[in-house]
């Protein structure tokens, strides 16, 4: 039922994040097996960013749809679990105000804001980090792709989205804690967010859901749905004269593919313990679509590989040589984009394929 | 000839991009059965006409009647699409990335909504139907082949196929030929009267011999509307398509 | 009406010249008292009398340095305690300290004082000074200053000044008690003349007015309002003009690069920085060998930024771009990876803290047109969005270079055929937009922080302009520009500058929405293929 890849992807997956945890918990500390808890919080780190990728290949890999607003969906899920955060500090914040997290009573307010109600309960906070990106993408999604918006136009506007998000969210009025964001963040679900355990739980359940993403993705891309999908990406006028609507596919494809940013966003904020309107920058977004890229654009289990690749080296060349990163980052969206169309995956596939052929010149070599 | 013989009806059709007039009042009636070819210079206005028909252009006046009483030009590409009207394009329009076979399963006829689609398994009817058309568009051997893979040619007639997929009332190819072998051409046009007998075809061509061959009722277009009717020997001994074809 | 007699009567002691000497003597003797309601009248009688040495002592009683002797003489005290004469100004170096008082002052006397101050200034031999004065009046509505006011009318020769206290005088007649109705009618309309925020404020003041004075008084409060309104537009439109103008100048080089060639240049911001930062070296440059010419440093920084945008320019496409035409999401990706290194470089030679870039004196400062302030760097950017526009324009119809270029972004494959070398056109086009783009950094260096981050913050809105004005279309462009800064301008007042630009943006994406392909889309058979 799996491809090979796919089934690979899943074990390293699941896989690494059990052992991490496994010798985060068991090992003890001083011993050569211990993995440390920051490990245990990059990796967790790299499975939300990993949920971002898959997301973005999702759309732009199989519907042709280049997002450059896609961590605006990321950050929006961030935001929903980061409130939930907030609500759990109760009379432990600065201000020890049981009801308003701590930038509220700083400006003087008085009152929660209704938008905050109802992030108290976990199950609220989750419905809307999925609900919020969805929302969003399905308002977004309906405007841009009935009035047949493709191609770059399509990016410059989700570039736009992005932006304005990020202007909105910097404003103190909006209620999100302004440029400082949401953090200071005690515990999730009665659990320290701070303790190993938890850091180790939180890291285990992101390597799940990126399981079940990984799976749903590649549920849809292989099915009927998919196909068509890569038909409306490649010849779109062709599937309108056959009677498919590319609008409504694109449309499924897009809202399905901000929940997952969504998800991945709000796994990322307990773990890293802030989330702040950076988040929103079209940069951020613009380097998503880059761990794609350097995967293999078009094939799901390349976006994760790309995600932690690249951010794997982000962390390492932050801590050597910090001024050399965006040096390296430019370069890398320049040297896959000219050398390296299909990514990662791409190469892997050639360095397969090469020993076939020679076997195969080899065999005609023969007399 | 009763309405109820009547496929498609273009009634006053205008189109204009900038103030070129594409199409100036083009009116045209089509059988139910028939085959028709229409020819005519470089901006005659035979893409457009098509354009039009398929929704994918508005007119600016006219209605475009299809079957009794529907007017095409209030919807869209898919609608009409879903009515029965397959288009075949210039340059030959295939699923590249697909194989020959997943390009006639995503052309069969069927539901076309996404969720359907991501639940969809293959029929037995499905599977009987595709494998009818491989053998019309004689691409049987080439059902795992990637379309990218294939000759022009070979494309050309699985973009054939994937119309005769969709099941249509009315064909509308243009220009099939272009760009192919002689024993293709042939092949082609045996191909498209054979599809004519259980469907309405209009042809659209430069091709004066492959016209000749079809063998059916001509329309030259100009400027944007008829210029002369009838069979290929009457309107090539009209003066005035003499005039359009061979200049002043 | 006794008071009225009082000035009366003073005025015509005071127009007496030869007589002058003994009420201001009198007034003087009249400052050395105790009585608060004495040294009132003294001070106003000074102030009238036109005793040359009047405001140095009205100053020093305001500021607690003036003192009496029992003999009523009265004496300033200077720096290190020593007393002068306050009437002649000698030196009294025998006068104990001992035997002086100082004179004392309650808030009524302070009052009295300021509107002695204000009348005496305007007899200043200074116009500046005179007109200060006299807007002071204008604002205080005294009717107390009426008899100067009247008297330094009569002397003034400035025209300017002359208008201000005629405006002064209305304002004062209007809050006089006994005023004849004529002359408030009169007085209303010399404020409608005015017709600023100031004379709508004196007229809303009014209370007790004459029905028909007050009449006038509201029509010229509406009337006003307009003329304010219109003026305000106005003002907001020059702003908007002036980012609009901004955005052009950002937005003209992108026109080309992705409007004509289709190319999606996200470097584009660093070729503008680039500009900037060549204009910075300029100065340094010229402030270093030739600090003579410091004055014309930007019209050298001009050409300069648009060579060296532009050669940087041809480079990128040359080793970039030209390997990726016809696939718009990798060129993206590619120039966006290259404007990360862009900036990384610049940061590393010039360091990450902005730059200071100098505005030349001729460009700072402002003027006044009607009610709206026109400053001068706003104005000069106006100036050369429309030149460098012009410019563009020119080249692009009239030179052979911008018709190879026409003719290649119209038919490459005819272009070529007929001889035209299609791969120097791309990178000349493409250097074409870049240098555009530098040039457009020398303007942004005047109004906007020099540092690596510069282009990082017009980039989205230059696309934003090139496709809200239409693709392609460089009149398209021209109007979104404007348009766009306009807009924005307006909704700031209401909104606020950052939800404002939130507005913009939203309504953008709506926009582009409604018309994929702009305000000004290029139709036809060519769009459809």
């Amino acid at each position: 039922m799996l491809d090979r890849t796919t089934s690979i992807t899943l074990v390293l997956v699941l896989g690494i994040a059990m052992v991490l945890a496994a010798l985060n918990q068991m090992a003890p500390v001083g011993s050569p097996f211990h993995v440390p808890t920051y490990v245990i919080a990059l990796a967790g780190k790299y499975l939300s960013f990993a949920m971002l990728a898959l997301a973005v290949d999702l759309v732009w890999g199989f519907a042709g749809i280049l997002s450059l607003g896609h961590a605006a969906f990321f950050a929006l899920g961030g935001y929903a679990m980061g409130m939930y955060l907030m609500r759990q500090i109760g009379t432990r914040g600065v201000y020890g105000n049981p009801e308003l997290p701590d930038f509220m009573v700083f400006l003087g307010w008085k009152e929660l804001p209704w938008f905050w109600h109802g992030f108290e309960w976990f199950g609220f906070a989750m419905l809307m980090v999925v609900l919020v990106p969805g929302m969003l993408a399905l308002v977004f999604g309906w405007l841009a792709f009935r009035s047949r918006v493709t191609g770059v136009y399509l990016s410059i506007i989700t570039q736009a989205l992005t932006y304005a998000l990020l202007l909105a969210f910097f404003r103190n009025d909006m209620g999100f804690g302004g440029n400082n964001g949401l953090t200071d963040f005690k515990d999730i679900l009665g659990f320290s967010v701070q303790a190993d355990s938890t850091r180790s739980a939180l890291m285990v359940i992101s390597a799940l859901l990126l399981a079940a993403q990984l799976l749903l993705a590649r549920f849809v891309v292989t099915s009927r749905f998919g196909k068509v999908l890569i038909a409306v990406r490649d010849t779109e006028a062709r599937t309108r004269f056959l009677g498919y609507r590319p609008e409504s596919y694109k449309l499924v494809v897009w809202v399905l593919s901000a929940v997952m940013a969504g998800i991945g966003g709000a796994l990322y904020v307990p773990q890293v313990g802030i989330i702040n309107p950076s988040e929103f920058s079209p940069a951020n977004s613009i380097e998503a679509v880059i761990w794609v890229a350097v995967g293999g654009r078009g094939t799901l289990s390349g976006a994760i590989i790309g995600a932690v690749l690249v951010n794997f080296g982000k962390t390492w060349f932050t801590g050597a040589l910090p001024e050399l990163w965006l040096y390296a980052l430019g370069a890398m969206f320049i040297l896959v984009t000219l050398f390296l169309p299909k990514g990662v995956m791409g190469l892997f596939s050639a360095l397969k394929r090469k020993p076939k052929r020679e076997s195969a010149e080899a065999k005609e070599a023969l007399p | 000839m009763s309405e109820a013989d009547t496929l498609l009806y273009l009634d006053g059709v205008t189109v204009s991009f900038d103030g070129f007039r594409a199409l100036n009042a083009l009116s045209l009636v089509l059988e139910k059965g028939e085959m028709r070819a229409v020819i005519g210079p470089n901006g005659a206005g035979k893409t457009t006409m098509m354009d039009v028909i398929t929704g994918k252009t508005r007119p600016d006046t006219g209605r475009v009647v299809f079957g009794t009483d529907l007017d095409l030009t209030k919807l869209d590409e898919p609608a009409i699409a879903q009515l029965g009207i397959g288009r075949k394009f210039q340059k030959p329009t295939v699923f590249e990335p697909h194989s020959v076979w997943d390009n006639l399963l995503l052309a069969i006829a069927g539901d076309r909504r996404p969720s359907f689609s991501l639940w969809a398994r293959e029929t037995k009817a499905e599977r009987k139907r595709i494998d009818e058309i491989l053998g019309t568009i004689r691409l049987g051997d080439h059902r795992d082949r990637r379309a990218a893979d294939l000759s022009h040619g070979q494309k050309q007639w699985l973009e054939i196929g994937m119309l005769l997929a969709q099941n249509p009332s009315l064909l509308l190819v243009d220009e099939p030929v272009a760009g192919m072998t002689d024993a293709e051409t042939e092949q082609t046009a045996e191909l498209l009267r054979e599809i004519n007998e259980t469907r309405s075809v209009v042809v659209v061509e430069h091709d004066m011999a492959f016209v000749r061959a079809l063998g059916v009722k001509v329309t030259v277009l100009h400027e944007g509307s008829v210029l002369s009717e009838g069979s290929i020997d009457h309107v090539s001994e009209d003066p005035r398509v003499i005039e359009v074809y061979l200049g002043r | 009406m006794s008071r009225f007699r009082i000035v009366l009567f003073l005025i015509l002691t005071l127009l007496a010249a030869p007589t002058r000497a003994q009420p201001a003597n009198e007034a003087l003797a009249s400052l050395a008292t105790t009585n608060f309601n004495a040294l009132r009248q003294g001070i106003e009688t000074l102030a009238l009398s036109g005793h040359p040495r009047a405001m140095e002592i009205i100053v020093a009683l305001q500021s607690g340095k003036l003192y009496f002797r029992a003999d009523k003489t009265l004496f300033i005290k200077g720096d290190g305690d020593a007393l002068t004469e306050a009437a002649t100004g000698a030196p009294a170096p025998d006068v104990p300290a001992s035997a002086v008082r100082q004179v004392r002052l309650n808030n009524a006397v302070r009052g009295a004082i300021d509107a002695a101050l204000g009348s005496l200034r305007l007899f200043s031999a200074n116009p500046s000074e005179r007109l200060t004065a006299a807007e002071a009046v204008f604002r205080s509505r005294d009717p107390a200053a009426l008899p100067a006011l009247d008297r330094a009318l009569a002397k003034e020769a400035d025209s300017t000044v002359k208008t201000r206290m005629e405006q002064a005088r209305a304002a004062a007649l209007l809050f006089a008690p006994d005023t004849s109705e004529a002359d408030r009618l009169e007085a209303v309309s010399v404020l409608r003349l005015r017709g600023d925020i100031e004379a709508r404020s004196t007229l809303a003041a009014l209370s007790g007015q004459p029905p028909a004075v007050a009449e006038a008084a509201a029509v010229t409060i509406t009337a006003i309002d307009r003329v304010l309104q219109m003026w305000s537009i106005l003002q907001s439109v020059y702003y908007g003009l002036s980012l609009g103008s901004v955005l052009l100048l950002a937005a003209a080089g992108l026109a080309i690069t992705f409007g004509v060639m289709g190319v999606i240049n996200m470097a584009h911001g660093e070729m503008v920085m680039i500009g900037a930062y060549t204009t910075f070296c300029v100065q340094g440059a010229i402030k270093a060998w030739i600090p003579g010419f410091y004055w014309a440093n930007l019209l050298v920084a001009i050409p300069m930024a648009f060579l060296v945008a532009g050669m940087i320019g041809i480079a990128i496409e040359r080793s970039l771009i030209r390997w990726l035409y016809g696939r718009p999401l990798e060129t993206l990706l590619a120039t966006w990876g290259l404007s990360l290194m862009i900036q990384q470089a610049v940061r590393s030679i010039f360091g990450a803290n902005n730059r200071d870039v100098d505005t030349p004196g001729w460009m700072s400062g402002a003027t006044q047109l009607g009610g709206i302030t026109l400053t001068w760097n706003r104005m000069y950017i106006i100036l050369f969005a429309i030149i460098v526009l012009a410019g563009l324009m020119a080249a692009l119809r009239y030179t052979s270079l911008g018709l190879r270029m026409r003719a290649v972004t119209q038919n490459r494959r005819m272009a070529a055929a007929m001889g035209i070398r299609t791969p120097w056109i791309d990178a000349l086009t493409f250097g074409l937009g870049s240098g555009v783009a530098g040039m457009a950094g020398v303007a942004l260096s005047q109004i906007d922080n020099v540092s690596p981050n510069l282009g990082q913050g017009y980039i989205i809105d230059s696309f934003m302009v090139v496709v809200f004005g239409g693709v392609g279309n460089l009149w398209g462009t021209v109007v979104g520009a404007l348009t766009l800064g306009i807009f924005n301008k307006f909704l700031e007042p209401v909104a606020g500058a950052v939800l404002g630009k939130i507005v913009v943006l939203v309504l953008l994406i709506l926009f582009i929405q409604r018309r994929p392909r702009g305000m000004f889309p290029l139709k036809g058979r060519a769009v459809e293929a």
